[in-house]
C-alpha cells in the first residue's frame, strides 16, 4: 500500500524556513512546499545593503541557484497566505486559491517597527527590511540629498551607510548618549559612534523623532525632533527595530502576543503548527535570551531544531552560547557571550583599545568567581569554535587572557596585540 | 562636521561616473597609450619617447588610484562596481575586450603590422622599444619584448592600485609585492641578461606545463649547446616540476605560485582586480571547468611526450636516453601515479572525476600504442613539432592570450588560469589531494551574503561551503585572501594546518545544541551516501 508523502508546508522564504525545509528534505520523503509573497527564491536579508551598494547583484545574494530547489524537491510558490484554517488545515491564499498541509511552519519573519508618528506615511518615509523596500529606497534616493534616519540600531547604520555611498547626507537621530548604547558598553558605543562620525554621517544623541513634516505633494520635507530642531531632508529611514510578522494570523486560532508563541519545541498552541525565526515568541525562558529574538543566526538555529520535530525526533529548542556579528562601516564587531551595557552586580568590564582607533576589545567577567562571560570585539577577528568552548567550560578570566592567541581569527601576516591587550587590561585591573 | 564632499548633481545617484581628477588621471594614461599608437604609424619620437609613454601610462594609473584611496578610510572598497559600465560589462568593457583581442590578435600572428622585422631594421612601436631592448639585453626588440614590457608596466602600475586598495590586508600587500618582484626580476629581467651573457633565454619560475617550450626541440639544443649552465636549467626545470613544486604546494596549497609568483596570476591579480567578480559562480560553469582545464592538461602531457620523443628519434645517437625506455617509462609513470591516487584517494574524488580520470589514461595509453606498434616513428599519429605548433596555437596563443587576457572585463580576471592553464590542473590536483592548506569558516557567523562568492576570482561558490560550515578545498582555489577580505563577518581565514579533518563534509554551523550538531554531522554523513544536491 503506497502512501502519499506527508506534506509539510512552510510560510516563508527566509533563513528560518528555508534552513527547515533543508533539513527535512536531508532526513525524510516528505513532500515539502515553501511560499512567500516577498521574492521568486530564497535570499539573504541580511545582504541588501550590497546590492543597493553595487557590490553584488540580486542573483548575487541568493544563495542558492535554481537546479537546487529542483533536485531537492522543494516546491516553491509565490503567493501571500491571507487566512489559516487550522480545522481544516488549509490555507487560504490572498488569491482565493487554497492549499492543504499535513505539517505547517510558519516562518514570517519580522516587520519594520511603527509607533505612530505623524506624518509616517509621507512619500520618502520607509523602513528596509523586504526586498520591495529595496527597491522604494532605490526609487527615493533618486534626486535626494538629505536622509534622516530615526533609530540607531544595526540596520539604521547600515542605511547610512547605502545612502552615504550615493553622496546623500545622513543625519541619524538616537535615543541613547552614543550608537547602539542599548546594546554595547559605554567605551564600545562611543569608539564606534567615533568611527561612523569619521565618514561624515552625522548622529544626534539624545534625541527622538516628534514629526515627519509634508509637502504640497505628500513627500516628507522635514521632520522636528524632540528636541524642537527642524531638519529638512528628502527621506527619512525608520529603524527603531522590527515586529514580528503575525497580522494574517489574528483570525487563527493560533495564540499570538508579540510573536508567535511557542513552547520549548517550537510547537505553537495548535497541533501540527509550528513557528520559527523573527516571528516567534518564546512561552519559556531559555537561559538570558529574549523571547523574541531578530537575528539571522536565531532563525536558522530554530529551523535546524524543527526539522528535526517535524520528521518526528521531537527535539527541544536548545540554542548555545550567545554570538552575533555585525559590521558598523568598516569596522567589523563578533560578540560570544554576553557583554551586557551596564555590568551587573559582580561583574566588571575590560576595555582596549588600539591607538589607531580601529581595533577594540571589551571582556566581561565575574568579580567574584573571576569567570570569563563575554567578549566584544572591533576591527579583530575572534575564533567561534573556541570561545564557544571557553564559555561552555566556563574559563576564567585569566585563562582567557592568556590563550586569547588561540582565539585569533584574522588573515595571516596580521599584526597581534595580545601583549598589548593583556597589559593594558593588567593596569585597568590593578587600577580598579 | 561634515566630511563628505558633495556633488549635488550626483546625490542620490548610484556611484558610477568618474570624478574630475579621475578623468584627468584616464586622460593621462590613455595619452601614453596614444603615444604608443602613433608609433605604430611609423611617427618618429626621440629615444625618450618611449619613457615618456611609459611614464605617463603609469603615472595615470597612479594618479587614479591616489584619488581613489589615499586620504581614504582602507577597507572593502567595492561601491558601485557593478554600476560603472567598465567593470558591469558595460559597453566600455565590451569596446576594451575588442581591442585587447586585437592586440593580441596582431601579437601573435601579425607581428609585422608593429613593426617587427627579424631581418633588418625594426619600425614602428617595435622600433620605439630598440633602445630599452639594447640596453638591457644587447638586442633589437621583438614583438615579445615590446609585450613583456607593458605586461611588466601593467603588473607594477596596477599593482600600485592594488596595494592602495588593499593596504588594510597585509596578506594582499606581501603577496603583491612578491609578484610585482617576480614579474620585474625572474619573468622580465633575468632572462634578457642571460641573452646578454649569451646564455639561454629562461625563466626559472615559469614552469613546465605553463612553460610548455621548456621541451621543446630547439629549447632543448639551446639548453645543451650551452653546456653546464644548460643543462642546469634543464635539471632544475624537472626538479621544479617534480620537487619543487609538490613540496610547496603541500606546506602552502597552490597559491604560493598562482597568486605570489607566476605573472599569468600576476596580472590577473593587479591589472585583472576589477574584473573579478565577473567570473561564472554557477555549477555548469564549475562542470565545464573541470573537464576544458583537465584536457588541456591531458593535451600538454600528451604533446610534451610527443616532441621529447620525435626529438630523441631524430637525434637517436646523441642521448643515454632512447625513446623506448622514455616513452615506457612516461606510460609507466601516468599509470603508476593514476594508480596511486585511485588507492589512496578514492574517497576524496567525486564519482565523475574517477570516470574522467580513467578515460583520458585509456586514451592516452591506446593512442601511445597503436602508433608505437606501428612504427611510424611519431607518437600521437603527427610529429611532436606538429603538436607543438597546435597546441601553441590553440592553447599557448588563443586560449591563454586572447581569451585569456583579451576577455577580462567580459569574463572576469582568471579565464586562463581557471580553465585552461595546465599548471593549475596540476597544482589543483596536488592542492585537492595532498596539501596542508585550506579556507577554514568560523562556526556560525556566515549570514550567507555572498560577498566572498561575488569576489572570487575563481567563480568558486564559497558561500555554498561556508554557509554550511565546510571548509573550502577547492583545486582552483589560488589564495588570492580576497574572499576573506570582502566577508563582512569576519568568517573566512586561509590556513596551513593539519591534513586531518580537512575536507570536512560533515561540516555543521555552531551556535545551536551540541546533541542537536552531533545529530546533524550523522544525518550529513548518512546523506552523502545518496548523493544528495548540495543540502
Ligand atoms: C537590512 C537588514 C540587515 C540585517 N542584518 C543582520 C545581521 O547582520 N545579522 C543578523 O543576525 N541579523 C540581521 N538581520 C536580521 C535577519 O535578517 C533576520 O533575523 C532574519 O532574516 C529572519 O529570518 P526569517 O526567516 O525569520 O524571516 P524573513 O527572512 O523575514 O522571511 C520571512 C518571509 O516570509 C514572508 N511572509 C510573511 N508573511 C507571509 C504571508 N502571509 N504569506 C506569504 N509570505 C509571507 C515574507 O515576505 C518573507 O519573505 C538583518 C535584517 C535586515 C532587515
Ligand atoms: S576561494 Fe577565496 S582565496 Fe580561493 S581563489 Fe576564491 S577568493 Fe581567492
Ligand atoms: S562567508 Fe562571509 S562573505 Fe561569504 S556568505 Fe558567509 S558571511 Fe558572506
Amino acid at each position: 500500500m503506497s502512501k502519499e508523502p506527508e506534506h509539510v508546508v512552510i510560510i516563508g522564504n527566509g533563513v528560518a524556513g528555508i534552513t527547515a525545509a533543508r533539513h527535512i528534505r536531508k532526513i525524510s520523503d516528505k513532500r515539502i512546499t515553501v511560499i512567500s509573497a516577498e521574492s521568486d527564491y530564497f535570499f539573504s536579508r541580511t545582504a541588501l545593503m550590497y546590492v543597493y551598494m553595487g557590490h553584488m547583484k540580486w542573483k548575487n545574494i541568493e544563495p542558492y541557484e535554481e537546479w537546487f530547489w529542483k533536485e531537492n524537491r522543494i516546491e516553491l510558490k509565490r503567493a501571500r497566505v491571507e487566512k489559516l484554517n487550522t480545522a481544516a488545515k488549509i490555507l487560504i491564499f490572498e488569491s482565493g486559491e487554497q492549499m492543504d498541509y499535513d505539517k505547517l511552519i510558519l516562518a514570517t519573519g519580522s516587520l519594520p517597527r511603527k509607533i505612530g508618528w505623524e506624518g509616517e506615511n509621507l512619500k520618502g518615509v520607509q523602513g528596509l527590511v523586504t526586498k520591495q523596500d529595496l527597491e522604494l529606497l532605490e526609487e527615493n534616493s533618486q534626486g535626494c540629498k538629505k536622509a534622516v534616519i530615526v533609530g540607531g540600531g544595526l540596520i539604521g547604520v547600515e542605511l547610512a551607510e547605502m545612502l552615504h555611498t550615493r553622496n546623500i547626507e545622513v543625519t541619524m537621530l538616537i535615543r541613547e548618549q552614543s550608537f547602539w548604547r542599548n546594546v554595547l558598553p559605554e567605551k564600545d558605543a562611543a569608539f564606534i559612534s567615533e568611527h561612523i562620525e569619521s565618514h561624515g554621517v552625522e548622529l544626534e544623541f539624545g534625541t527622538q523623532l516628534d514629526k515627519i513634516i509634508g509637502d504640497e505633494t505628500g513627500r516628507v520635507r522635514a521632520i522636528l525632533t524632540s528636541t524642537g530642531e527642524e531638519i529638512f531632508c528628502d527621506l527619512v529611514g525608520l529603524s527603531i527595530g522590527v515586529v514580528p510578522n503575525i497580522s494574517f494570523l489574528k483570525d487563527s486560532e493560533i495564540e499570538t502576543n508579540v510573536g508567535i508563541l511557542v513552547d520549548p519545541y517550537l510547537q505553537t498552541s495548535v497541533e501540527d503548527v509550528f513557528a520559527v525565526g523573527d516571528c516567534v515568541q518564546q512561552r519559556e525562558q531559555i537561559d538570558d535570551r529574549s523571547p523574541v529574538e531578530a537575528v539571522w543566526y536565531t532563525a536558522r538555529m530554530m529551523g535546524e531544531t524543527v526539522a528535526q520535530t517535524v520528521c518526528g525526533n521531537l527535539f527541544r529548542y536548545n540554542p548555545g552560547k550567545w554570538f552575533n556579528s555585525a559590521k558598523f562601516f568598516d569596522i567589523e564587531y563578533q560578540t560570544y557571550g554576553r557583554v551586557w551595557p551596564d555590568p551587573k552586580e559582580d561583574e566588571q568590564h575590560l576595555h582596549w583599545e588600539h591607538k589607531n582607533r580601529e581595533k577594540a576589545i571589551t571582556i566581561a567577567f565575574n568579580t567574584k568567581s573571576g569567570k570569563f562571560l563575554g567578549i566584544n570585539t572591533f576591527g579583530i577577528r575572534m575564533k567561534h569554535e573556541v570561545f564557544d568552548e571557553w564559555l561552555r567550560e566556563e574559563k576564567g578570566l585569566e585563562f582567557v587572557l592568556t590563550n586569547l592567541r588561540n582565539a585569533n581569527f584574522d588573515p595571516e601576516f596580521y599584526s597581534r596585540h595580545e601583549k598589548e591587550i593583556f597589559s593594558s587590561f593588567k593596569e585597568d585591573f590593578v587600577r580598579s | 562636521m561634515s566630511n563628505t564632499k558633495h556633488n549635488m548633481s550626483l546625490a542620490g545617484e548610484p556611484p558610477n561616473r568618474l570624478n574630475t581628477t579621475q578623468k584627468i588621471a584616464t586622460g593621462i594614461g590613455w595619452t601614453g597609450v596614444f603615444i604608443l599608437t602613433l608609433s605604430l604609424f611609423n611617427v618618429s619620437f626621440p629615444d625618450w619617447g618611449l619613457w615618456l609613454s611609459l611614464g605617463l601610462i603609469a603615472l595615470g594609473v597612479i594618479i587614479f588610484a591616489n584619488d581613489q584611496y589615499l586620504g581614504k578610510p582602507t577597507a572593502v572598497k567595492n561601491n558601485g562596481i557593478w554600476f560603472k559600465s567598465m567593470t558591469s560589462r558595460g559597453v566600455l568593457a565590451w569596446g576594451t575586450g575588442i581591442l585587447l583581442t586585437l592586440f593580441y590578435i596582431v601579437l601573435y600572428w601579425h607581428p609585422q603590422y608593429l613593426g617587427y622585422n627579424p631581418d633588418g631594421a625594426n619600425s614602428g612601436i617595435i622600433a620605439l622599444f630598440d633602445p630599452l631592448s639594447r640596453m638591457i639585453s644587447g638586442l633589437p626588440a621583438s614583438q615579445w619584448f615590446v609585450y613583456g614590457t607593458l605586461y611588466t608596466l601593467a603588473i607594477l602600475a596596477f599593482g600600485y592600485k592594488f596595494l592602495l586598495k588593499y593596504r588594510h590586508n597585509r596578506y594582499e600587500v606581501i603577496r603583491t609585492f612578491s609578484v610585482m618582484f617576480f614579474q620585474l626580476g625572474f619573468a622580465f629581467l633575468l632572462p634578457e641578461i642571460l641573452m646578454r651573457l649569451n646564455q639561454p633565454y629562461y625563466n626559472p619560475v615559469n614552469i613546465w606545463p605553463l612553460n610548455y617550450d621548456l621541451f621543446a626541440d630547439y629549447k632543448l639544443q639551446e639548453f645543451f649547446s650551452a653546456g653546464n649552465v644548460g643543462v642546469l636549467m634543464i635539471l632544475f626545470g624537472i626538479a621544479s616540476i617534480f620537487i619543487i613544486t609538490p613540496i610547496l604546494t603541500y606546506f602552502y596549497g597552490k597559491r604560493w605560485y598562482c597568486s605570489w609568483v607566476c605573472g599569468c596570476g600576476g596580472l590577473a591579480e593587479t591589472a585583472g582586480d576589477p574584473y573579478r567578480h565577473l567570473s561564472d559562480k554557477s555549477r555548469s560553469a564549475w562542470k565545464f571547468e573541470r573537464w576544458i582545464i583537465h584536457s588541456v592538461l591531458v593535451f600538454v602531457v600528451v604533446m610534451t611526450i610527443g616532441v621529447i620523443y620525435s626529438f630523441l628519434n631524430d637525434n637517436p645517437a646523441d642521448f643515454w636516453l632512447t625513446k623506448d625506455v622514455f616513452l615506457w617509462s612516461s606510460a609507466g609513470f601516468l599509470v603508476l601515479f593514476f594508480a596511486l591516487i585511485m588507492i589512496f584517494k578514492k574517497d576524496q574524488l567525486a564519482a565523475d572525476a574517477k570516470k574522467a580520470a580513467t578515460i583520458f589514461l585509456v586514451v592516452i595509453l591506446a593512442i601511445i600504442s597503436v602508433n608505437y606498434f606501428s612504427g611510424n616513428g611519431n607518437i600521437f599519429f603527427f610529429h611532436g613539432s606538429q603538436l607543438r605548433t597546435w597546441y601553441g596555437f590553440f592553447i599557448g596563443a588563443a586560449f591563454s592570450g586572447v581569451i585569456g587576457v583579451g576577455f577580462y572585463p567580459i569574463f572576469g580576471n582568471r579565464v586562463w588560469c581557471r580553465f585552461g592553464c595546465p599548471m593549475a590542473a596540476i597544482l589543483g590536483m596536488q592542492q585537492r589531494l595532498f596539501s596542508r592548506f585550506r579556507i577554514t569558516t568560523n562556526g556560525g557567523q556566515c549570514i550567507s551574503c555572498g560577498n566572498c562568492s561575488t569576489y572570487c576570482e575563481m567563480g568558486i561558490d564559497v558561500r555554498a561551503y561556508a554557509q554550511k560550515g565546510e571548509n573550502i578545498v577547492r583545486s582552483s582555489c589560488v589564495g588570492c585572501g580576497i574572499c576573506a577580505d570582502v566577508c563582512p563577518r569576519g568568517v573566512l581565514k586561509l590556513e596551513n594546518g593539519p591534513r586531518e579533518k580537512r575536507i570536512n563534509g560533515d561540516g555543521v554551523l555552531l551556535g545551536n545544541d551540541v546533541d542537536l550538531l552531533d545529530l546533524i554531522r550523522e544525518q550529513k554523513q548518512s546523506n552523502k551516501e545518496t548523493e544528495s544536491s548540495r543540502l
